[in-house]
């Protein structure tokens, strides 16, 4: 099992290698091959952090353009998304940063973010519960909120956690703990 | 391991433990000590029961899917914006010249001119000079100071 994820991760990693050295030599439009592939982790990830629909479009192709822009810079060994990831979580945090000093913050309701299902007769009280947790992890701060959902929406390793936030595995853990910890404490003061 | 109440090292041991086990990322090893925890003791099952259910309810959070219609605007929208952003990068170049030629060719004809009195020539050069100080502060500013600042992600 270990070694079929590992043998699609090289895949993967070739194949992203191919598109971007066609990039680095001048060929935009390898650079699609690239931006198809994870456009949606990209505008979830953004949704996730600044929990605005048109923030989190903007802020990802933003964030493409730049590494366009800085794209001979990028090591064709490392893997492109971690690379990616730092560009748009430093964009996310800057524009929180912003918004919040100007008192702007945007943010969508949570129907316009969150999947609730429409049946109301099998799932309103899961529905409830959902909307509350998601209010509690909206308030969160941004780094605890990050955390959680890189390990349980966009189920990431440990180790993938530790290469995107450039931190050891253990912080990932205790980070994990306390983040998880505060959700707890939010979400029994919402129900 | 005792069923003393837990000290402080053990329970930190404990929820790292416990974390590990949520995600699926406990060694055999660990699955042993972990596993004594909860036999050992209520308190640790408890936080157990606790957590196993906000992960199960974390999990469930499903992000809305946007129409497909902006799937399809993506990647365009990313091709333009490149484009057009090498389109400003040509017309930035070229307005530095025409300026600067075109500042040239004014104070030239400025000097050159014997009906304008001689304030009024100061009061341009001054005005044309004041310009160009600004304007290669800025581009000074925006390609060379940036590119050696190891912060330039972070906006201050």
């Amino acid at each position: 099992m270990q070694d079929n994820i590992s043998t699609l991760e090289n895949v993967n990693i070739q194949e992203d290698r191919d598109a971007l050295s066609l990039c680095i030599n001048g060929q935009k439009e390898a650079y699609g091959f690239i931006v198809k592939k994870y456009m949606r982790r990209a505008y979830f990830t953004a949704l996730g952090l600044v929990k605005n629909h048109d923030d989190a479009v903007e802020l990802s192709q933003d964030a493409f353009i730049r590494a366009y822009r800085t794209i001979s810079r990028f090591d064709l060994q490392k893997n492109f998304f971690t690379w990616y990831y730092k560009i748009l979580r430093n964009l996310c945090l800057n524009h929180l940063r912003n918004s919040s000093a100007r008192k702007l913050e945007n943010i969508d309701s949570i129907n316009d973010i969150v999947d609730l299902k429409q049946d109301p007769s099998i799932i309103a009280e899961r529905n409830d519960l959902t909307e509350k947790l998601w209010t509690a992890l909206s308030i969160l701060n941004v780094e605890e909120r990050e955390i959680i959902i890189l390990k349980d929406l966009e189920e990431c390793s440990y180790k993938e956690i530790a290469e995107r936030l450039e931190i050891q595995i253990g912080t990932v853990m205790s980070r994990l703990f306390n983040a998880r910890k505060h959700l707890k404490e939010k979400f029994e003061r919402l129900i | 391991m005792t069923n003393k109440p837990l000290t402080g090292i053990e329970w930190n041991r404990f929820r790292m433990l416990m974390t590990a086990a949520l995600d699926g990322e406990l060694s055999n090893g660990d699955k042993r000590e972990f596993q004594q925890f909860l036999s050992l003791y209520p308190e640790c099952q408890n936080e157990w029961n606790e957590y196993q259910k906000l992960k199960e309810m974390t999990m469930q959070i499903k992000f809305n899917q946007p129409p497909e219609e902006m799937w399809d605007r993506y990647w365009v929208n990313i091709y333009n914006r490149i484009e057009r952003g090498i389109g400003w990068i040509f017309i930035s170049i070229g307005a530095i010249i025409v300026l600067f030629y075109g500042g040239f060719k004014a104070v030239e004809s400025i000097i050159a001119d014997t009906t304008l009195e001689w304030f009024m020539k100061a009061g341009i050069l001054a005005l044309l000079a004041g310009l160009v100080i600004v304007l290669v502060s800025v581009i000074r500013e925006k390609f060379f100071t940036r590119k050696s600042d190891k912060y330039k992600e972070i906006q201050r």
